[in-house]
């Protein structure tokens, strides 16, 4: 979709383009293009959701057995659990306006901020379940530049919160300014270690990484079962780490409840680090040009071997720091099932994203978005939370295959491009 | 690139791997006495039973006594020759020297843990073969609809659809098998929508296997949560497949109680493993299969039609899938509980690769999975030293080392993972 994105050479495919569509009209004929597909492919994801909201609902299948009699009343039923659902969904995630408009009131009238605090609660929970999404996808994403396929981002997140949790409890009396970063860091390097391992066994014995990223996840929970029953367990019955060190916590925007913190910027500052590094750098350059073509980029000189593990170490790191934000943004401690879902979660945000740190920010911004608001729609409007998997897994199918949403929408397809990212079994 | 790779393996000497290897086995003997051969008390003995006691079927035997250090030794000896056999002279059948070593490995490992102690083996044989029959069912769907060219990654979440399917009608209907023929249905129908996506629409295949597994998990949890947990009785409680013993074979000791008295699903499972492995390198089939994954435009040149053989046998997959999906409801529990496949499916995939796509290589590597899955429950009760956290690593630390120092590079159908498009 964006040919940056997918092309080792951006330059000349931007040129190449301006002289098919000549110049600013086709560069935004194309942008709608790119933005189009995904947008649908949400709409009707949501489309369908309603639908098995509305068959899931008692009181909807009641009304539709008298539907002859009172059909007004049937298609109530249906608006009435559609949108109580959705809406639930809405204010979970980002909030009401009314709230926040009275909360804006009475603080610019009494000067108290609870209201306002407690309006801007969903939204700001979203970020902050948003932020390890972001640095995760963007894990998987990096793998993708360059043809590897890294199940492991589970594992990878796990190891990560573990480590820059030691750090974080472990170390007493260090100041914030050098405690916070040695703990983000440790994470990422638990990470890294964890994806280097496959890495270089893909690159040194061509063993395959989804067989040994798969395996490695499974150490890795085996891992943590023991250090948090053994080495790392706080006192106390259940399975958790000792709270880490105020010290090594990401300073919180707001007082509690609100959990936002410093993390989301971090991980936007990642990301756009990242975008640096694929597209913008000789290294990022190699690691897209072996994913794009391997053989093209041995015999034009390049170390397969050195990219592979290049990108498997980022990979790891991010999905280590994403353990990391998560540890010392949110929980502050880490207990059994810590981290679980991230591994399918953050693969879906990559591919959601077309593996471009942009697209990431915005799949994870989504993602992290639905996850937050779904559980308050459980409470309030009684949809099982598994009902977001599922509009999500058909976003992912309907973007993925943009025949589909074309063949729904009567959408003529102006240019096909075919976007590789994945490669099989990273041949 | 893989075939670049096979291609230069084949021409150089292969000292450096024959050397690798040797060490690893000597390592392997080193390590049997280093880890299990130290302060043991002398004279201790360790008993294995080999006849399921209470069991009518089965023809008693005496069980086997073995004296814990002089087997520990003997094993160890074993696996240092083989090593310095391989060392020596480089042998071209790696795979027997790699099991024989571990084979030594793993009896020295249960003799020591079970040291002054009795353990039942033949149970633990057979509780390996159960665990193993959903991961060998995942493998075999993996492998035929790999060996077509099309990478299947939605075997969790056509499992878990074809588990929920399958306890669904067997309740509704009283009727067991009718349960396991709607989770095969089931099995062949997300098979199906996987199939279109790929050859029809040409989506990437891994994609739309994340998807098909999102949506999968999504839509069973969903049900579990709002139906099945809610109307237990009325659609969520099935029982289970009985145990069948087959006449005779029965009879034969170990072997007998081990394979020959589970339920129809183990059966099945092994059963699949052999026709398919027969289907695949002996029939017309099996060769236009194998033609299509591995060179498409060939097979497409030579009068097969590629697209109709990747729809059946991806669908075959979802048959074969859909079975396995059944074994977690019919096969063990007889109630669906969301997330239950457990991974197994990932598991599975592991096991096709791990064995190198073939059936029988499949089947092999998923009784390694099932042997460390039986292993945990095991090492609980016999409270080995070593954590149990460690001991359950083991399995996927051998996959990892095999893989990377003896196996390395696999060798996929040349055209897996990619779409053909009819010129």
């Amino acid at each position: 979709m964006n040919a940056n994105a997918t092309q080792p050479n951006p330059g000349k495919s931007g040129q190449k383009d301006k002289l098919i569509n000549g110049g600013k009209k086709g560069r935004g004929s194309r942008l709608f293009q790119t933005l189009l597909v995904p947008a649908l492919a949400v709409l009707t994801g949501f489309i369908i959701g309603a639908i098995v909201i509305a068959l899931s609902n008692d009181a909807v299948i009641a009304a539709y057995r008298n539907f002859f009699h009172a059909p007004g009343t049937a298609l109530a039923a249906t608006w009435k659990a559609i949108a109580g659902a959705y809406g639930a969904l809405f204010r979970g995630s980002i909030g009401s306006f009314a709230d926040i408009r009275n909360g804006i009131r009475s603080y610019s009238a009494t000067g108290d901020s609870k209201p306002l605090l407690l309006a801007i609660y969903p939204f700001t929970e979203s970020l902050a379940t948003v932020t390890p999404y972001i640095l995760a996808g963007l894990a998987v994403a990096v793998g993708f530049k360059c043809g590897l396929f890294n199940i492991g981002a589970e594992g990878q997140f796990g190891i990560g919160a573990l480590c820059s949790a030691y750090v974080g409890y472990s170390i007493h009396g260090m100041p914030w300014y050098l405690h916070l970063p040695l703990a983000l860091l440790a994470g990422a390097a638990g990470g890294a270690l964890w994806g280097a391992i496959p890495g270089l066994l893909k690159g040194l014995t061509g063993a395959h990484e989804v067989v040994n990223t798969i395996m490695m996840n499974y150490i890795s929970f085996r891992l943590s079962d023991w250090l948090l029953n053994g080495p790392m367990k706080a006192t106390g019955y259940r399975p958790l780490t000792p709270v880490v060190e105020n010290s090594a916590m990401l300073p919180r925007f707001f007082p509690d409840p609100l959990r936002f913190n410093w993390g989301f910027i971090l991980a936007l500052a990642v990301a756009g680090l990242v975008y640096w590094f694929l597209f913008k750098t000789t290294v990022g350059f190699e690691i897209r040009a072996v994913g794009a073509n391997p053989d093209g980029a041995r015999y034009s000189g390049m170390n397969i071997v050195r990219n592979f593990v290049i990108a498997m170490t980022l990979s790891g790191a991010l999905a280590g720091l994403a353990g990391a934000t998560q540890v010392l943004g949110i929980d502050h401690w880490v207990g059994q099932g810590f981290s679980a879902g991230y591994g399918f979660d953050s693969i879906a945000i990559a591919l959601l994203g077309q593996s471009h740190p942009l697209g990431v920010i915005l799949a994870a911004l989504l993602w992290g978005t639905l996850r937050s608001g779904a559980t308050s729609m459980q409470s309030l409007a009684g949809v099982p939370i598994e009902i977001i998997s599922i509009i999500q897994g058909l976003v992912i199918v309907f973007v993925a295959a943009p025949a589909v949403i074309r063949w729904i929408y009567r959408i003529r397809a102006i240019r096909t491009e075919t976007t590789v990212l994945t490669r099989g079994w990273g041949k | 690139m893989t075939t670049n790779l096979a291609h230069h393996a084949v021409k150089r000497p292969n000292l450096r791997k024959r050397l690798t290897l040797g060490i690893l086995l000597i390592v392997a003997g080193l390590g049997i006495i280093l880890l299990f051969g130290l302060n043991n008390k002398p004279g201790l003995n360790t008993t294995f039973g080999l006849t399921p006691q209470g069991d009518p079927n089965v023809i008693p035997i005496p069980d086997l006594v073995l004296p814990v250090q002089t087997s520990i030794y003997v094993l160890a000896i074993i696996s240092f020759f083989v090593g310095g056999w391989q060392l020596a002279r480089g042998i071209r059948s790696t795979g027997l020297l790699i099991g024989a070593v571990a084979f030594c490995f793993v009896s020295s490992f249960l003799v020591w843990a079970a040291r002054g102690n009795s353990m039942d083996l033949v149970g633990m044989m057979n509780t390996s073969l159960v665990r193993a029959t959903p991961i060998a069912l995942a493998a075999l769907c993996g492998v035929v609809s790999e060996r077509a060219a099309v990478v299947n990654i939605a075997i969790e979440g056509i499992m878990l659809v074809s588990a929920l399917a399958s306890v669904m009608i067997a309740t509704l209907t009283h009727n067991l098998y009718l349960g396991l023929l709607a989770g095969v249905l089931a099995g062949m129908l997300v098979a199906g929508i996987h199939a279109i996506l790929v050859i029809q629409f040409k989506v990437d295949q891994i994609i739309s296997g994340v998807a098909i597994n999102i949506v999968g998990t999504g839509a069973t949890s969903f049900i579990s949560n709002r139906y099945m947990q809610t109307y237990l009785d009325k659609i969520n409680n099935s029982g289970v497949f009985p145990n069948i013993p087959i006449p005779l074979l029965v009879k034969i000791p170990i072997l007998g109680p081990v394979i020959f008295e589970n339920n129809i699903i183990v059966y099945i499972m092994l059963v699949l493993v052999a026709v398919t492995f027969v289907l695949l390198f002996y029939t017309r089939w099996g060769l236009r299969t194998r033609a299509v994954g591995e060179h498409p435009k060939a097979a497409d040149t030579l009068g097969i039609n590629v697209y109709l053989v990747r729809y059946v046998n991806v669908i075959l997959g979802g048959l074969i899938a859909g079975i396995g999906g059944a074994y977690f409801t019919l096969g063990s529990v007889g109630r669906f509980d969301k997330l239950m496949t457990a991974g197994k499916g990932f598991i599975g995939l592991a096991a096709m690769i791990f064995g190198n796509w073939n059936p029988i290589g499949a089947l092999g590597s998923s009784l390694i999975f099932g042997f460390a899955d039986s292993l945990q429950v095991k090492m609980q009760i016999l409270k080995t030293p070593i954590p149990s956290e460690f001991l359950q690593m083991a399995p996927y630390l051998v996959t990892i080392i095999v893989l990377a120092g003896v196996v390395g590079g696999v060798h996929p159908p040349a055209a897996d993972g990619t779409p053909y498009v009819k010129q």
